[in-house]
């Protein structure tokens, strides 16, 4: 950290010696440009937050604050319609899915990095060669096959129904395999000396040491779930089963767009979002680059 | 003899390790992948008991769709191709100039990288109602164009502005993922050669052009490809800013895979549903060998 600190302190006072008013002027633009173009990135989500606190009769208005601001949507919508059972299935839905990639992406992602075995590079390429097929391509199969389960008599209208295409993912297996290669050797082979199990090894040694990059898998895995859409839309069909943004679709068609209704379970639905990003927003902007870049 | 026994010890515990993951891969990915080109050469009806096969009936369907102007698929696919004319360049230069200037910036740069990654984590389906109500007749962006005297706008309620309207919403919400991804390809630029080029006496667009847009080419490719796929992907938010997810109006905004949601759950024509879905694959896969192609040498 200190040689960085170093570095880039020299490196500023290089520059103040060739350029310092270029720099200087080059980053008062830069502040003026990026503060006009964040502001329109954050008013169209506090219109959200505020439209939701707005009256019936103040929706479409142009005011951005609400004259007379009332809870009364939000009310409405806790008590009124379904929405506090759609925000639970969002949760319970996220929850499975984060807790299973987790688990089985780190273990698979760890013995693609330490383990050689005949057909590995055969099971490895068939596991990525899946992110080429669109979820959109899957998804009249996995209706078929939902509507017509091998176990069960239907997985419509359920949590794993919801939840089963994506309780493993083929990024997460590579990104824990590049993580996993960082794993020593002799560490593992120390262990399994002192007679640790085979399961030991991972559990106890390399998921250990691979924690930051399975809390980023668990946040993009979280985000994703809670945001999606195509597949939680067709798989379920009775009310209660709904996710969260399936089920505040339904504000606009029942009586006319209860717009009021539908930006406060919204912004409901941002709340856990925000409180991850805010907490982990390093872990989310390095996750992205790393999944991003090399997978 | 210890060794073998070891050596073999693992192989079997490594498919032991593997074996849900296998199990999952086989039958919810590839199973389904070999069923939905298997559902394209049948008339599959989900309501029928036995389906009819047609051969390459549905691509055939899909071919004299393509030559009619006026069918929804032909409408689809030029769409979805606008979507990505316009919103892949626009979305790329402007996350690359907010890149370049958040990299710049020092003083409280992380408030603003998350100010341009909120819209991103956000629910599409959240995003696009607050659009269309900025979109109203009476809304917000209508009220601004008057202040500035200018003619109010249909927006979304008419057919030459709603795919444009939509297209605005969906370049500002995935902006943040193409600046994210810029600001790693900038970091990983050696500053060095900045310093060396300033000491020559280089201009700072001298740099840019010299130093920052060759060295970016790598990432700028990757980002063109994967917008493209996320394009031609598109769904929710049409679902989502067309009155009852009709893409409409009038299809002026309807996407592929907004056919292939209609056709299949809708109307029942699940083997025309797949048969679309099949050539979107074929469309993405061969975006993405063209991707590989080109950054095969990084990879490596």
């Amino acid at each position: 950290m200190t040689v960085v600190s170093q570095e880039t302190l020299q490196g500023s006072k290089r520059s103040k010696l060739f350029a310092r008013g270029d720099i200087a002027l080059y980053r008062t633009i830069s502040y003026i440009i990026l503060t006009l173009l964040g502001v329109t990135m954050v008013v169209p989500l506090l219109w959200m937050v505020s439209t939701s606190f707005k009256p019936y009769e103040e929706i479409v208005l142009p005011n951005f604050l609400p004259k007379h601001s009332t809870f009364g949507n939000y009310r409405y919508v806790l008590t009124e319609t379904a929405l506090p059972r759609w925000y639970l299935n969002s949760v319970i839905v996220a929850v499975m899915s984060t807790v299973s990639v987790a688990f089985f992406d780190s273990l698979a992602g760890y013995v693609f990095a330490k383990y050689e075995f005949p057909g590995k590079r055969i099971v490895f390429l068939a596991f990525l060669s899946s992110l080429m097929v669109p979820t959109e391509m899957l998804i009249i199969p996995w209706f078929i096959m939902a509507a017509h389960p091998i176990v069960g008599s239907t997985w419509i209208d359920t949590y794993w129904g919801i939840a089963f295409p994506g309780m493993i993912s083929a990024t997460g297996i590579f990104l824990m395999r590049q993580f996993m290669q960082g794993v020593p050797d002799e560490l593992l082979d120390a262990a399994r000396i002192d007679g640790v199990s085979e399961f030991g090894l991972f559990w106890r040694i390399a998921v250990p040491l691979s924690l930051p990059a399975i809390g980023a898998l668990c946040i993009f895995n979280f985000l994703g779930n809670w945001n999606a859409f195509i597949w939680p839309l067709i798989v379920t069909s009775r009310r209660e089963m709904m996710t969260l943004p399936v089920g505040v679709q339904l504000f606009s068609t029942e009586a006319g767009s209860n717009w009021q209704y539908i930006m406060a379970g919204a912004s409901l639905a941002l709340v856990p979002l925000l409180i991850v990003v805010i907490i982990f927003q390093r872990y989310i902007v390095e996750g992205i680059a790393l999944t991003g870049l090399k997978g | 003899m210890f060794k073998l026994t070891l050596a073999r010890r693992k192989i079997i515990w490594a498919y032991i390790f593997l074996a849900i993951p296998i199990v999952f891969f086989s039958y919810f990915r590839i199973y389904p992948t070999l069923y939905a080109f298997r559902m394209s050469l049948y008339d599959w009806n989900p309501l029928a008991i036995h389906q009819k096969y047609v051969g390459l009936e549905n691509y055939q369907t899909i071919r004299s769709n393509l030559e009619n102007p006026r069918s929804p698929t032909r409408k689809a696919f030029e769409n979805t191709a606008t979507y990505i004319a316009f919103g892949v360049p626009i979305q790329l230069v402007l996350a690359l100039m907010i890149a370049l200037m958040l990299n710049e910036i020092r003083t409280m740069s992380n408030l603003y990288r998350l100010l341009f990654f909120l819209p991103f984590v956000t629910s599409t389906i959240a995003v696009s109602w607050v659009f269309r109500i900025l979109y109203e007749r009476q809304g917000y962006i209508n009220t601004l164009l008057k202040t500035f005297s200018l003619p109010t706008q249909p927006f979304l309620r008419s057919p030459d502005q709603a795919l444009y309207s939509i297209l605005v919403v969906v370049v500002w919400q995935g902006m943040g993922f193409a600046v994210i991804i810029f600001l790693a390809g900038l970091k990983q630029i050696p500053q060095t050669l900045y310093e060396a080029a300033r000491i020559d006496g280089a201009a700072r667009w001298q740099s840019f052009r010299y130093i920052t847009n060759p060295l970016l080419n790598p990432t700028i490719v990757f980002l063109v490809i994967l917008q493209s796929i996320a394009f031609l992907r598109m769904f929710a938010p049409v679902y989502a800013m067309s009155v009852q997810g009709s893409g409409g109006p009038l299809n002026s905004t309807t996407t592929v895979v907004l056919r292939v949601v209609r056709e299949a759950f809708d109307s029942n024509h699940m083997g025309f549903a797949a048969a679309l879905t099949v050539v979107l694959f074929a469309i993405i896969l061969a975006v993405t060998v063209i991707q590989l192609r080109i950054t095969t040498r990084r990879i490596d």
